[in-house]
């Protein structure tokens, strides 16, 4: 039988010649015709034309002519429903034919039959099917409930299909338990809320049982649904990982991986000190190392799946780390995986030996995996700090071999170790400048001139090497150019007498010549603040930066527990939760805890590392916010350019995925909120200067409302009337919302308390400092002026809390340089309280995370005017003083949030 | 579950297609050759891959990629074991799995596909299930059905579906019984510069052929079986016995099959058969290299390494190899830039040498890349991790089967770094 290669079906007569054949009397010449008809749909001819005289084939007593009968039925029913009513008849006769194997072939191919008009007639038959005495048949009509379930869903239910498919996983056979499992976890995959997988410890049992006797295929249907099982206690959770764990001798390695699943979650809820744990987890090791000497396809999802274990449990293969070193011939996507999951292994005890492989791949020949390699050094650097040293050696050795892209790729590494050790490693800065010239990639152009800029007081020659790059200005990539810029104000700020011109003409190339906003933005504020107040300049461009740690490519754990419950499925392979992408979303699965109400609640790293490495990093949905650009040349513009801006950035947003909705939570688990604090009364007008009358107030925002809390005495001989107020031009647009109500006289030496509600629509004026409001108050005497700083917690509003994915991506979003880190000293409160404390004045934590006994809180505010300010707070265990890292698009509030932590916290 | 797979040869046709539930069209593939391309060498198309409605997870064997389609989450694992399963089934059914095979048999490549997926579940895998069902080709089968008008297909239920040992058929019968098993391992090791072993471990398979009439029950025993702390089994393994005795015991499958599988990593236990002293170097200008390799017996426990086959890939602006060896001939691709030096055995009292120089494409820069060797060898009679089959029992029936039992140690991913 040749089989032409071709496409296109010629109809020169050769469907006419099949016909003829197919209505052949002689038996032998139909099944020819036939096989014939077969083979050209094999290979995507359409022989649809034939699809009434291979239908007359059908009854026939020889088995192989109704299967191909059959095989074509299923493949053009779709396009001939008329004609497929033609075989109604004859499924149900073949459904009580004698024999089980023309019974269970009947209600296979019947359910393969995609028509609609059909389905109805094929109840019956599949009714009596599913409760055939052969088991054959029952599991093979298990199979077809799936299949009916697809075309018809309705019907099914109606049916009443379902319920006879639960009790099949009861049956005596495990074939047939196993089947309906499959079927009915994938009818319940487009029913996310169906209770259709009802396990119990009685349904558990039999599938513990069924999973000894079953196929491999059967065995990781069970492995699966039970993955989706919630253990009563501890006991329960036990004997079941004793019963699944002789799955991890299989030789199919998905029931491997599947046993793994169900070990990993379930062995959560054993108590840590049982020796069963302990035995357990040395179970675990061996099956997965044996996944790696599998076909590279296996190798593949199996290495995908040990990264999350790993991250999870490094204790497993943490003696493994050799398996996981680079075969030459390694397909390429194994290696960037074993790479990947080595530098996760990697510790004091093995740094050697992954230095010394690390540099054997980066003399390979494949180029992205020599950047893996080159890259993988210096995450090395960052997360064994022993190694630091090491690693930069091995690199400096790697740039002595003047390879190009292995010179650039150090040298952006380079700069992420200095950025984590500062000061340790200057001395190499002369080897790198020598390779100044061979950089062409942006990357690594940019990585040169900001090491450049950050030791400009080291290098003797920094201005020139700067401006050699200025050459080229308006050629650089973007990246290149905001980083040069930057540098060169460095630069200034450091040798500010020879290197004026050269920050004349950058601060020139960035504003006037540049169409680009964002450089344009950087420039002006550069030149404003340089040109207003140098000492604020020096605080913001060479102000301290905070660490980068290597966690920055862990997956955040609210993720990765989730992805633990998934082992084994395309979501474990990409890393994303498996609503993100599987069309018709999933059960929203979770790790069993023991003791879920007193563990707090894991977030992501949010630590800000100045290049992810897209390859290398974290999983996390890209948020993709505008630019906002905030021109500072007025004070006027830089109000209204935030205040209409920034919204809509924000509204872009998408929805938050899944695994986080909990988090919003949050607020609510911690305890209500304890209010806003007031200070108490100061005096802001003393008697002497305002001809007897003397005022005290404070700020306070109550409910929403702004509101200014006077009081007003009287240390005059004389009744005092007629009282009225007003603002200066403030920063924020702070106005009297009314006037203000004295409505007695004021006698001689008596005090009258006045409360004043504000409004945030005065017109707006940038003031110095930022709070400074200037006051005006009249009587029947005289107009005196004073001046008062409110809290800037006044301008907190109540929807301040950020949705949390949007503040990942602000806070990566909004330069280092608008950074501010501050200490607040001598607060002996827990997170908890603290962030409680603080929820009061409207500042918002978003998400904690602890990280060796340090909490981080991120939290934001939202000013009235529309500012976010987005803060991270670092509290140690033990330790009294708080760090305080404030970003915000607009810097100068950062000082004035600060002050209002302190405040807050302190009172 | 799986819906749908697609054959493509190495040239990118794709010469066959199976849709187990709705029929998705072929143009889907287009993502697949869309990465096919990204990857350059065939090797290299990554396994699972994600287009706007499915996913494509593939694996490549035999210069053809197998395609599958999947609509929704199915463990990716599950998808690529079958793929294996489809791929041994061809190999076993034809003799080959190639692209022409498949061709010229392409109405059994159908009804088999059928067989072993239900709406994309999968039915029956086993191979002596599906020849029960479908028969496999012979010359004088065909020759025979073509005369008589008999079909290939099976026409009475196969018992083994429904028995709790379904990768056994009932009603075996043999005039010789017999059953023979082979102990294969393969060293997988990284070796460096100076000879050190960087990484060594031990794939070990245990091979059957098994003729036995009716329902043998079978033990297997080492002397040994400490060894053994990482293991896989054929589905027919009792587990329990083993882990209570160290004890194989089971009822086998009819013909061949793989018993099971073992790891050994434990570098103490790896022995190194050969050492290999090699130099190659590039000079700075004159566009030339030297190369000089020796190999020598190491650790062989005795026996003599044959089928010694050295591989080395070079760098790309190697033109030609002008060399000599003292042993065995080599040969060397321009095209593929692969010296290849086949040795055959190794002499204990002469090692084989191959030295010369290798010219380089004019003007171009000395290679960066440091080339790698890969070995291959073969050691007959010998299990290089000490494994040893003890006995074989046989219980349930009666007559007395012929034994055999066979030991072979082989390179696997054997590398060595200059």
């Amino acid at each position: 039988l040749k089989v032409i290669n071709c496409c296109v079906w010629d109809p020169s007569g050769e469907i006419f010649e099949l016909k003829a054949e197919l209505n052949s009397d002689k038996k032998e010449k139909k099944k020819e015709a036939v096989k014939k008809v077969i083979a050209s749909m094999t290979v995507g001819k359409d022989v649809s034309a034939l699809f009434p005289d291979v239908v007359n084939c059908m009854q026939t007593d020889n088995l192989e002519l109704k299967k191909l009968v059959y095989l074509y039925l299923m493949n053009y029913a779709k396009s001939q429903p008329d004609m497929a009513i033609m075989a109604v008849n004859t499924f149900v006769k073949d459904c009580e034919d004698p024999n089980p194997l023309i019974r269970a072939l009947a209600v296979r191919t019947m359910g393969c039959i995609r028509v609609d008009k059909i389905t109805e007639y094929l109840c019956e038959p599949l009714r009596k099917c599913l409760k055939d005495e052969d088991p054959y048949v029952r599991k093979t009509a298990a199979v077809c409930v799936a299949k009916l379930h697809d075309i018809n869903a309705q019907l099914v239910e109606d049916q009443g299909f379902l319920d006879t498919l639960k009790d099949l996983i009861s049956d005596s056979n495990p074939m047939v338990v196993a089947n309906a499992v499959a079927a009915l976890s994938e009818i319940a995959e487009s029913h996310p809320n169906s209770n259709l997988l009802d396990l119990n410890p009685q349904t558990i049992n039999k599938l513990l049982t069924a999973l000894n006797e079953c196929t491999e295929w059967g065995q990781i249907f069970i492995l699966d649904c039970l993955a989706n099982y919630m253990p009563r206690d501890d006991r329960e959770s036990q004997s079941i990982c004793e019963r699944v764990t002789p799955r991890l001798s299989h030789a199919n390695s998905a029931v491997v991986l599947s046993a793994v699943k169900v070990l990993m979650k379930f062995m959560e809820m054993l108590p840590k000190d049982l020796d069963y744990y302990g035995t357990l987890l040395k179970k675990l090791a061996p099956p997965l190392v044996t996944l790696l000497s599998a076909e590279p396809e296996l190798q593949y999802v199996a290495l995908r799946n040990i990264n999350l274990i790993v991250q999870k449990r490094p204790e497993i293969l943490k003696h493994e780390m050799k398996v996981f070193f680079v075969k030459y011939n390694d397909p390429i996507y194994v290696k960037l995986e074993k790479l990947d999951i080595m530098i996760r292994l990697a510790s004091q005890a093995n740094i050697a030996q992954v230095l010394a492989e690390l540099k054997e791949y980066a003399t390979e020949v494949d180029v992205d995996f020599v950047r893996k390699a080159v890259r993988a050094i210096g995450r090395c650097a960052i997360k064994v700090e022993q190694s630091a040293e090491r690693c930069v050696s091995t690199l400096l050795d790697l740039i002595q071999t003047k390879v190009n892209y292995v010179v650039q790729e150090a040298i952006v590494v380079i700069k992420d170790i200095f950025r984590k050790y500062p000061n340790k490693y200057e001395s190499v800065i002369a080897t790198l400048c020598e390779n100044l010239d061979s950089l062409d990639e942006p990357e690594a152009r940019a990585a040169m001139i900001w090491i450049v800029g950050e030791y400009a007081e080291r290098i003797d020659n920094a201005d020139e090497l700067l401006e050699s790059f200025l050459e080229g200005f308006h050629d650089e990539s973007t990246q290149v150019q905001l980083q040069l810029l930057t540098a060169i104000v460095k630069l200034f700020l450091k040798k500010p007498t020879e290197t004026q011109e050269l920050v004349q003409q950058v601060l020139s190339l960035a504003t006037q010549d540049s169409d680009n906003p964002d450089l344009r933005d950087r420039g002006y504020i550069y030149w404003r603040l340089l040109s207003t107040d140098p000492v604020a300049a020096k605080e913001v461009v060479l102000a301290e930066k905070p660490l980068i740690s290597e966690e920055t490519d862990l997956i955040e754990p609210t993720l990765l527990e989730e992805l633990i419950c998934h082992i084994g499925t395309l979501a474990s392979v990409y890393h994303k939760p498996p609503s993100a992408f599987v069309e018709g979303s999933r059960v929203h699965l979770r790790i069993p805890h023991t003791r879920v109400s007193t563990r707090p609640h894991p977030h992501s790293p949010l630590k800000c590392c100045p290049a992810p490495h897209s390859a290398l990093g974290p999983a996390i949905v890209q948020v993709s916010t505008r630019k906002v650009p905030v021109i500072l040349l007025g004070s006027r513009l830089w109000t209204l350019s935030i205040t209409s801006a920034m919204p809509a950035s924000l509204g872009g947003a998408p929805a938050v995925g899944g695994g986080l909705g909990d988090l919003f939570d949050l607020g609510g688990g911690v305890g209500m909120p304890t209010g806003s604090y007031v200070a108490p009364k100061t005096a802001w007008l003393l008697a002497m200067k305002a001809k007897g009358l003397e005022i005290s107030g404070t700020f306070a925002r109550r409910g929403g409302i702004i509101q200014m809390d006077l009081s007003l005495t009287n240390k005059a001989m004389s009744v005092m009337t007629d009282f009225a107020i007003q603002f200066n031009r403030n920063s924020f647009g702070l106005a009297p919302a009314g006037p203000m109500q004295v409505l007695t006289p004021l006698s001689p030496n008596q005090t009258i308390d006045v409360s004043l509600p504000l409004s945030m629509s005065g017109p707006v004026m940038k003031m110095e400092p930022l709070n400074n409001l200037q006051v005006a108050v009249k009587n029947n005497i005289d107009v005196f002026y004073f001046s008062c700083q409110y809290p800037l917690s006044l301008l907190f509003v109540e929807d301040g809390k950020m949705d949390r994915q949007v503040f990942l991506a602000t806070w990566k979003d909004i330069p280092n340089d608008n950074e501010a880190q501050f200490q607040i000293k001598d607060i002996h409160l827990n997170s908890d309280v603290a962030s409680n404390k603080l929820q009061g004045s409207n500042i918002f934590t978003i998400a904690k995370r602890t990280v060796e006994g340090q909490d981080m809180l991120y939290q934001s505010v939202k000013l009235t005017n529309g500012i976010w300010v987005l803060a991270e707070m670092r509290i140690q265990t033990g330790n009294p003083n708080y760090t305080l890292s404030i970003k915000c698009r607009a810097p100068e509030v950062c000082q004035f949030v600060y002050q209002c932590y302190e405040l807050v916290l302190k009172n | 579950m799986i819906h749908s797979l697609f054959l493509i040869n190495n040239a990118g046709d794709l010469f066959l297609e199976k849709h187990w539930k709705s029929v998705i069209s072929r143009s889907v593939c287009d993502y697949f050759f869309e990465a096919r391309e990204k990857a350059v060498e065939p090797d290299n198309v990554p396994p699972v891959i994600r287009t706007p409605h499915h996913y494509l997870i593939n694996i490549y064997r035999e210069k053809i990629f197998f395609v599958s389609v999947i609509q929704t989450e199915v463990p990716p694992l599950f998808v690529i074991e079958f793929l294996h399963r489809v791929a041994e089934t061809f190999q076993d059914y034809f003799g080959e799995c190639s692209e022409t095979t498949i061709k010229d048999n392409v109405v059994i490549v159908y009804e088999l596909l059928e067989e072993m997926l239900d709406n994309g579940f999968p039915l029956a895998t086993e191979s002596n299930i599906l020849k029960e069902l479908i028969r496999p080709p012979t010359i004088l089968r065909s020759m025979v059905n073509t005369i008589t008008g008999s079909s290939n297909v099976g026409e009475t239920l196969p018992t083994g579906q429904l028995s709790n040992i379904p990768w056994r058929r009932a009603g075996v019968k043999y005039t010789n019984n017999e059953a023979y098993f082979d102990v294969v391992e393969e060293i997988d090791a990284i070796l460096d510069k100076s000879g050190t072993t960087v990484f060594a471990e031990i794939q070990g398979v245990i091979d059957a052929c098994v003729k036995l009439s009716g329902m043998p029950d079978l033990t297997l025993s080492f002397m040994n079986p400490r060894l053994l702390d990482d293991v896989s089994f054929h589905p027919c393994v009792r587990y329990k016995r083993w882990e209570s005795e160290r004890v194989i015991s089971f009822i086998p499958p009819d013909g061949n099959f793989q018993l099971m599988s073992y790891h050994i990593s434990a570098q103490n236990l790896v022995a190194i058969p050969i050492y290999v002293k090699q130099n190659i170097s590039f000079f700075e200008t004159g566009s030339s290299g030297r190369l000089d390799i020796t190999v020598g017996p190491k650790q062989t426990m005795g026996k003599t390494v044959e089928c010694l086959v050295v591989t080395v890939h070079m760098p790309k602006v190697v033109l030609s190899a002008n060399l000599s060896a003292t042993q065995g001939t080599y040969n060397y691709d321009p095209v593929t830039k692969i010296l290849l030096w086949d040795i055959g055995k190794l002499n204990p009292q002469k090692l084989p040498n191959l030295k010369g120089s290798l010219s380089l494409q004019s003007g171009a820069p000395k290679p960066e890349e440091n080339p790698s060797l890969n070995i291959d060898l073969k050691i007959q009679q010998l299990a290089i991790s000490g494994l040893k089959v003890n006995r074989l029992d046989m219980y349930g029936e009666k007559y007395k089967p012929f034994k055999g039992v066979k030991y072979v140690t082989k390179a696997g991913k054997f590398q060595v770094r200059t």
